[in-house]
């Protein structure tokens, strides 16, 4: 009842606006079919048409045969890290810990290495680690998009700024490392100072090149209609930089792992990426595999619930990619 | 019984259309573009001087790349001229003084690839420019919008994004956007240079219709003689670069107009008068070199 039938229209979105060809004839079906989309999917009863397509998608999921071969893929990864280990005793695997070490440790009620799903540390450091994260990218957000904005918005404002922002941009995270802990006291601060800088330039690049790839038609219409500059701003030039924005908080995101986790190991007390240092520093290999498997599956988690909102907040492109996707 | 009487002349206005006082006509007189410098610029546009009737439908031909939507653009008030100046009626846009034109919402273009804000509803985008003015209330606005959309044929797509629609449909909704702030003159840069030909032909006509019912003035830039012929009252081929007039036709086929119109005689004959002037221009644009834009 969702995918609404419609002839050659799966490649003909937005995205290739300029090989707009394919289209047809406008029918009174066609309109018809127009409207039982909008029933479905509409503003009016948005929330149970989000649940129906939610359950539709999954059920569209478990019929392909995407399952089975994520199944596969990750059979074939840890089958070989089990093998090489444990059964065939590879020379540059032998110091690395075992599948069935790792698993049976992380499971373990009374873990031999003092960390696993039943501790309450565990969680702790997976909870210092996401709330730095949380801290670290908000402000990068906060800062970086208006940032972005205005610098892809005003060309007076990007020439003072740009120049700046570039020559700071290639300095690696890891390189403010000592500046961070001088300028920042404690130990806290200084990890969300490094994992704030690699954030904020993902999404303040990106945010500015969203702008700049606003077709220059629309802001024409805007002002052909009306629109004063600053309502330009809010309805053309914002909503017209979002695919963007989100590509750079999603890139932002993965960097601030990677850099929280560097922060960590030079300073800090807990932490995802302080287990895996003092891991290895006392020799609990086990460990160091347990606290790389939750930063994989934490920076997933982020990673899609960033996902997750831009879809909510781009219903528009949401909608638009749905319909390709259904051919 | 479908063959027009070709021969009689149509000055007056359509039947059923109220002789109200019309509005929009443009008067463009004597205007220069030159991008560039005076030595090294290219020059676009050159001495061009030419009368866009109001409440009538103008039709500018040319080869592509030659300038007309540099012309269109400065009425529009997006570009600045080098030289000369723009009237609508008789007030000055854009002239000696104030090169460029303020745009605004007397004159509204409808662009070559579309521009409707693919993040907001159909029924948003028509709402926009009343909203955005601030002369109608947000819920006066989609009111009016769903009546207007009603009328062009448009009903049941008001919530659906433009990105649902098809390409034609997606035209229609912006002209309706476009009627929406009662402009002087609708000004449209090939709008359907990317459909095929079967939604062209009903676009053609779904055009006519909403320039019969709101009589506004319309300035219609093409490369296709045919469409230029079908739809305009006037029809002013363009030479190639630098463009100016090279002829303008009165197109006496009395209006309204249907797709009929396309087997008359009188069609034919103002068709094989015109075709051999814009091939020459177009040979000439394609030995310049000039590419598609």
């Amino acid at each position: 009842m969702i995918s609404a039938p419609r002839g050659g229209r799966g490649d003909d979105t937005a995205r290739t606006k300029q090989f707009e060809i394919k289209s047809h004839v406008m029918s009174q079906t066609e309109l018809s079919h127009s409207r039982g989309i909008t029933a479905t999917r509409g503003n009016t009863d948005g929330h149970v048409s989000t649940l129906a397509l939610t359950f539709h998608r999954a059920a569209l999921w478990l019929q392909s045969p995407r399952p089975y071969l994520m199944f596969i893929g990750f059979s074939l990864f840890l089958g070989f890290w089990y093998l090489a280990v444990e059964v065939w005793k590879l020379p540059r695997f032998a110091e690395m810990p075992g599948l069935t070490t790792v698993v049976s440790e992380w499971l373990s009620k009374n873990p031999t290495y003092g960390l696993s799903i039943f501790m309450e540390e565990y969680y702790l450091h997976i909870w210092v680690s996401t709330r730095r994260i949380a801290i670290a990218f908000f402000l990068a957000t906060a800062i970086g998009v208006p940032l972005g904005l205005f610098l892809g918005w005003s060309k007076r404002f990007k020439q003072y700024v740009f120049p700046v922002f570039e020559l700071l941009r290639p300095v690696p995270p890891l390189a403010w490392v000592p500046l961070a802990i001088v300028m920042f006291a404690g130990s806290e601060t200084p990890v969300i100072f490094l994992t704030f800088l690699a954030s904020f330039y993902a999404t303040a690049l990106n945010t500015m090149l969203g702008v700049e790839s606003i077709d220059v038609s629309y802001i024409r219409a805007a002002s052909c209609l009306g629109a004063k500059r600053w309502q330009v701003f809010r309805h053309v030039i914002v909503p017209g930089a979002l695919p963007f924005i989100f590509t750079g908080l999603q890139i932002s995101v993965g960097v601030a792992w990677f850099s929280l986790v560097a922060g960590e190991m030079v300073s800090g007390q807990y932490g995802l990426g302080y287990v895996i240092n003092t891991s290895y520093t006392m020799v609990r290999y086990p460990t160091i595999i347990i606290g790389m498997v939750t930063l994989g599956i934490v920076g997933y988690v982020t990673s899609a619930a960033i996902r997750m909102l831009g879809n909510y907040m781009m219903q528009w492109r949401t909608r638009e990619l749905a319909l390709g996707e259904e051919r | 019984m479908t063959t027009q009487p070709a021969y009689t002349r149509s000055s007056a206005p359509v039947a059923g259309v109220a002789a109200q006082a019309r509005k929009g006509g443009v008067r463009i007189m004597d205007v220069v573009k030159r991008y560039g410098t005076q030595d090294a610029g290219v020059l676009a546009v050159d001495h061009c001087t030419f009368d866009v009737p109001a409440g009538e439908i103008t039709v500018v031909v040319g080869p592509s790349g030659c300038g007309k939507t540099t012309l269109l653009n400065a009425i529009a008030g997006f570009h600045s001229l080098t030289s000369g100046s723009i009237y609508l009626d008789n007030e000055m846009l854009c002239g000696p003084g104030r090169l460029k034109a303020e745009p605004g919402p007397d004159r509204i273009v409808v662009f070559q690839n579309g521009a409707l804000f693919p993040w907001k509803t159909n029924i948003e985008n028509v709402a926009f420019g009343p909203i955005m003015q601030g002369y109608m209330t947000r819920k006066d606005a989609l009111e009016k919008a769903r009546d207007m959309m009603a009328d062009a044929g448009l009903r049941g797509i008001e919530n659906n994004y433009p990105g649902e629609i098809s390409s034609g449909v997606r035209r229609r909704v912006e002209i309706v956007r476009a009627l929406m702030t009662d402009p002087k003159i609708l000004l449209l840069d090939e709008p359907y240079r990317a459909l095929d030909s079967l939604t062209k032909s009903v676009m053609h006509e779904a055009l006519l219709e909403i320039f019969y019912k709101n009589r506004v003035t319309i300035f219609f830039i093409t490369h296709d003689l045919e469409e230029a012929i079908f739809l305009g009252h006037r029809v002013v081929i363009m030479t190639t670069r630098p463009c100016k007039p090279k002829t303008i036709l009165d197109i006496d086929i009395p209006h309204p107009r249907d797709y009929n119109v396309l087997t008359t005689k009188r069609f034919r004959e103002f068709m094989d008068e015109t075709a051999a002037a814009v091939h020459e221009e177009a040979t000439k644009a394609f030995a310049a070199g000039e590419k598609e834009r």
